[in-house]
């Protein structure tokens, strides 16, 4: 087999690299040990910090990737041999016989219910069991079925059962030959399971002492208990809960010195829903730093703790189980300093993020190094994060390190970036052509209503065989079926086969979101030959079930109407175009920081035009106040220096200084931006403006005294080599932070506080170091160790001060006085301190305000950019044509900020290299005979897409500026615009619907 | 709360980009509300025209509740302003009728406030609860 790229693992990592690759039109294999992929992602209940579901987030993420025609999926499969170099590298893939051909399986579960053999389900985390033959996970990709070799016990029971004669025990595995030019390893983490911390804290002694991952299965609705959270002990459910953060984690004698990055975030998000379900539900956290640094992190750690959820500062030093089965838990309460000891029913371990299993083997094979750890290195950790010690090997997520969803999916894009240089003259695949359509608009309206079941999350709250009923009986209504999942990949065939037999040609899902399902089901109708707009859902299970949970009468009442109106909906749909719109390959990157240089390197090596625009007189943005680059002491000015140099070398770039932008008009494909008065076209715009510390008023005598500096003022002075011989230096970390009126967290600032403080110490040996800090917040990969480091300088002191109690200074002396409190020892301090460098919360560039406007985007409270998804894919604008890299999105540290950057540009590149993009369907239409000319619609249309023909005397409106808002519609006096799919006959036809009880929909 | 043992019909527009999603997330986190309100998704809430709130009150709707993204977040720039503008014009109409405004009700909802949408949810239901049936004959006259 000849493709382009090998990616291993098929996490959500994985997934996204191969999609950013193959919609350029690249050829992937994803290769996967486990029968499914998915990995980790499809395990978790719900995502922080915006609760989505995990499963049906990434659900269509793995259906898409299926049936990609560049993705080659090889589950079941691992690497045994590699040989060649970067652009040509042959590789031997172990695919192992599942034992049931994947062609005929038609996932209908017969076998599993036939099968005698009880195993522990690895995917239910061992909590329950599954059968010798299982598929994983209900949304599992490929949803066909595998015998687990060595528990089968050979009775072939499911073999006489399986109708499609889909089980052959004579397959057998074999080694698959595959050439490529790059290799992404995407092979994600593992879990710790706690068993060291068997005598502490009694997990696998005491049942009710779970770890994290198993707690997740226990709330979801589709684990082992059906969402419901039991004790194992009795079954009952528990009165109290109680998390113990880093276990295993930031402890070098019982298992890793690093920050795990998730868990005080994960742990939060399992408290704040546990009790959110169970308000009398007690919940405690026990943590030694709350590092709730992301993206709206600290305020969803607000929002747990107005919920009730209780945070305690201590690490327990053991769990033992009571005479009443309770647990006692022992620790000491560091706010407090005393000793203490609390009885509660369940404890659940926040664990390590580990290496995955196979690491130390796939290293052998690849010839790429490892850390100490066991997680992939990095070529650089700095500069070239998502590079391998090999060249034309590339890393993404947790193989790397431990990382949340949104930075492992960036990275994964980063990668997937990366792993074009080794193609770069390789031909891709071009335009795909376009499916044949049926011409429909001739025909009656047949319609296919498919009503789903959610496995039990519409099914178990409403009657979902009562709603396909009701539904078999409107008119046009020709076929009615109900399905376990039907966004799962046999259902995709299940319709298709419906529209083939029953010559349908509008079909309605009753089932959940179409923000985040239409487009699958949409896919489906192109590939049974129906246009893609004759597709209608109702969302019978978030508008319905979950939110009528407390009664199913009136929820199936709702459900059937709700369908009801769909189906007015689909009788009056008809078959919409999307134009193509050529995408070249002109890219303005706006800001010449790390992120913005980046990115511009990065489209520019792939072959794209970059027209960098950068404010300031030189580029670096930050780095050039920056004095060192936390965690590595790297200079940053060199940093800067080597970064333009290297743009300087790229004739793909065009960088224009001292820049100010006057206008960005236009769409993707068609921007004109204005820039120092010229106007420069391009395709695409990447947004990498950065951030700024928010102004320090009068903080803690800031102005009244040169003495007390910002941070970033405090790198310069550093770098200006002005600092006389200081005796004490004070950092206050969080200032402005954490507080009412800015709750967010600042991402940085503990660890730009850290690495000046060991500046400072190295280049004064003899003075004393305070950092005041409200959470130590460091949790990138080595960052935790640089902060050990740090700690064991006896200068260095810290203190932990909390919000309303900020320390106070006094300027005008000869030295300045800083009163702070220390609530770990509980006293107060005076210190005598010849600088105090305050750690400034950082908000959005100042540019924010006036480009949201002039590309129609929105930004959060803190003035980041929102981007499209917060789990999925933080590197897109809802507008397709925009993008985001570094701190526009949020501050972040060197090494993820390029990693980011790398992304923004693949992200870029994919409607660039494919050449296209398509514009809306439902857009407005002007009915000539109709329009008098009032011009009533122009005054209302946003995007000036509609003019007056002076001529005709009619409205004419431009179909690619159109976005379809059906303004115009609405304000039109004699209805003579409309908008399609939206028409003012079907808004109607669903009032009806939903209305009159025996309208004929 | 008023329990007069009589269920309003009520219809709702909601607006693609953020009052759908604010109706999502209130199921993810399983926020409940009475089923009295039934959803029809338009692309923006400024797609909603007089026409179709005077077809719900005329089909038998007791109330007609509009959404739409916050003043400065619809999609498409500044639909919501014109919506404001239209449902200030379209109550004073209503009144002329006869109709009490009180039954037609806009509200700015987010994508991520799924709160917030279950509890617009259960104060319309409970609102128009409180008015009884809309009789339009009667209210009319
Ligand atoms: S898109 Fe929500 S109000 Fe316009």
């Amino acid at each position: 087999m000849k493709k382009d790229v090998l990616i291993i693992g098929g996490g959500i990592s994985g997934v996204q690299s191969a999609l950013d690759l193959a919609e350029k039109g690249y050829e992937v294999v994803l290769v996967d040990r486990s029968p499914s992929i998915g990995g980790n992602m499809v395990k978790l209940d719900k995502t922080f910090p915006t609760n989505d579901c995990s499963i049906c987030i990434s659900a269509p993420k793995m259906v898409e990737a299926s049936r990609n025609d560049n993705i080659t999926i090889l589950t079941y499969s691992e690497i045994k041999d590699l040989i060649g170099s970067a652009g040509g590298f042959d590789v031997k893939i172990w695919k192992r016989t599942k034992y049931v051909d994947p062609d005929i399986c038609t996932g209908c579960g017969d076998c599993e219910t036939a099968c005698p053999v009880e195993v522990p389900s690895e995917f239910e985390q061992k909590l329950s069991d599954r059968k010798g033959i299982y598929v994983e996970f209900p949304q599992s990709v490929p949803l066909t079925y595998t015998i687990d070799y060595d528990n089968c016990v050979g009775c072939a029971a499911c073999e006489r059962v399986c109708d499609a004669g889909a089980i052959n025990f004579l397959d057998t595995s074999q080694v698959i030959d595959l050439e490529v030019g790059s290799i992404i390893v995407a092979t994600g983490y593992q879990m710790m399971q706690p068993d060291e911390w068997r005598e502490e804290y009694g997990y696998g002694k005491y049942p009710d002492v779970l770890n994290a991952m198993e707690y997740e299965r226990l709330l979801s609705a589709s684990g082992p208990t059906g969402g419901k959270v039991l004790k194992r002990s009795d079954g009952k459910p528990p009165e109290s809960v109680a998390w113990i953060q880093c276990v295993g984690s930031r402890c070098k004698q019982k298992g890793m010195p690093y920050c795990s990055r998730v868990c005080c975030m994960y742990s939060t998000k399992q408290a704040s829903i546990s009790k959110g379900e169970n308000p009398d539900l007690d919940t405690a956290v026990y943590y030694m730093d709350l590092r709730a640094y992301g993206k709206d992190f600290q305020q969803y750690y607000d929002k747990a703790k107005d919920k009730g959820v209780r945070y305690l500062r201590g690490r327990p030093s053991r769990v033992y189980e009571q005479s009443d089965g309770k647990l006692a838990i022992e620790y000491e309460d560091t706010e407090k300093g005393e000793v203490k000891t609390d009885v509660v029913d369940m404890v659940v371990l926040s664990s390590a993020i580990l290496p995955s299993s196979g690491n130390d083997k796939l290293s052998e094979i690849l010839d790429i190094s490892l850390d100490e750890y066991g997680f992939f290195e990095s070529k650089d950790m700095l500069t070239a994060p998502v590079d391998s010690t090999r060249d034309g090997i590339y890393l993404a997520g947790c193989a790397q390190s431990p990382k949340d969803i949104p930075d492992s999916v960036s990275q994964a894009s980063g990668a997937a970036a990366r792993a074009l240089m080794p193609l770069r003259d390789r031909k891709r695949k071009g335009r795909a052509e376009k499916k044949p359509e049926r011409d429909v608009s001739k025909e009656e309206p047949r319609i296919g209503v498919f009503v789903c079941h959610c496995g039990k999350n519409i099914a178990n709250y409403l009657d979902v065989e009562e709603v396909a009923e009701a539904t078999k009986n409107m008119p046009g209504v020709v076929h009615v079926d109900d399905s376990m999942f039907a966004c799962s990949e046999d259902a995709q065939t299940v319709i298709k086969d419906a529209i083939k037999e029953h010559h349908l040609n509008r079909i309605v899902v009753s089932a959940c979101s179409p923000r985040t399902h239409a487009p699958l089901f949409q896919d489906t109708l192109e590939e049974a030959g129906l246009n893609r707009y004759l597709f209608e859902m109702s969302n019978i299970r978030n508008h319905c079930s979950w939110v009528h949970s407390d009664d199913p009468e009136k929820a199936t009442e709702k459900a059937k109407l709700l369908t009801k109106m769909a189906v007015a909906k689909a009788k009056r749909l008809s078959a919409l175009t999307e134009e193509e719109i050529d995408v070249g390959d002109r890219t303005l990157v706006i800001g010449g920081g790390p992120a913005g240089m980046e990115t511009a390197l990065s489209l520019s090596r792939c072959g794209q035009k970059v027209t960098l625009v950068e404010k300031e007189a030189e580029l670096g943005g930050k780095l050039r106040r920056l004095n060192t680059l936390f965690p590595t002491d790297i200079d940053a000015r060199e940093f800067a220096d080597s970064m333009a140099h290297q743009v300087g070398d790229e004739k793909n770039i065009r960088v224009i200084l001292s820049a100010e932008i006057e206008d960005i008009e236009g769409y993707i494909g068609n921007y004109t931006a204005t820039v120092n008065g010229e106007e420069i076209e391009v395709d695409t715009i990447v947004l990498a403006t950065g951030f700024k510390e928010i102004e320090a008023e009068e903080r803690h005598g800031y102005g009244k005294d040169p003495r007390v500096m910002t941070q970033l003022e405090f790198d310069e002075a550093l770098s200006g080599g002005g600092l006389g011989k200081p005796e004490n230096v004070v950092f206050i970390n969080c200032v402005g932070a954490l507080e009412e009126e800015r709750p967010w967290c600042c991402r940085v600032g503990c660890g730009n506080s850290l690495k000046n403080a060991k500046e400072i110490k190295q280049r004064y040996p003899d003075a004393n170091v305070y950092i005041l800090y409200k959470d130590m917040r460091v949790f990138g990969k080595r960052e935790e160790e640089y902060y050990m480091d740090v700690e064991g300088d006896d200068g260095v002191i810290f203190l932990r001060y909390s919000t309303g109690q900020e320390p106070e200074v006094v300027t005008g002396k000869d030295k300045l006085q800083l009163k702070v409190h220390d609530n770990l020892l509980d006293e107060d301090l005076e210190i005598d301190a010849d600088y105090v460098v305050l750690a400034m919360q950082l908000e959005g560039d100042e540019s924010a305000p006036i480009l949201k406007k002039m590309l129609k985007i929105s930004s959060d409270p803190a003035g980041f950019y929102m981007e499209a998804h917060a789990k999925l894919r933080p590197l897109e604008l809802p507008s397709e044509g925009v993008y985001l890299a570094g701190g526009a999105h949020y501050p972040k540290n060197i090494s993820d900020t390029l990693a980011q950057a790398e992304g923004a540009a693949s992200k870029a590149m994919v409607p660039m290299m494919r050449g296209y993009t398509k514009s809306e369907g439902i857009i407005s239409v002007v009915d000539d005979e109709l329009c008098s000319g009032c011009k009533m619609c122009i005054s209302v249309c946003p995007y000036g897409a509609i003019e007056h023909d002076p001529e005709e005397g009619v409205a004419v409106i431009t179909d690619v500026l159109c976005k379809g808002c059906g303004s115009c519609a609405s304000v039109c006096p004699i209805g003579a615009i409309d908008q399609k799919g939206y028409e003012n006959d079907t808004i109607m036809a669903m009032i009806k619907a939903a209305l009159l009880e025996d309208e004929v929909v | 709360m008023a329990d007069n043992g009589f269920e309003p019909k009520i219809i709702v527009f909601l607006c693609n980009w953020c009052s759908y999603g604010g109706g999502d997330l209130a199921g993810v986190n399983r926020e409940q509300y009475p089923t009295n309100v039934l959803g029809i998704k338009v692309m923006c809430s400024s797609r909603v025209s007089p026409e179709h709130i005077m077809e719900s009150f005329n089909d038998g709707a007791d109330g007609v509740l509009i959404t739409g993204c916050h003043p400065g977040d619809c999609h498409y720039i500044d639909g919501n302003y014109k919506t404001f503008r239209k449902i200030g014009l379209i109550s004073k109409m209503l009144e002329d009728l006869g109709i009490n405004p009180k039954r037609l009700r806009l509200e700015w909802i987010s994508s991520a406030e799924g709160g917030k949408f279950a509890q617009v949810m259960r104060e319309m239901t409970e609102q128009i609860r409180g008015l009884g049936p809309l009789d339009l004959k009667e209210e009319v006259e």
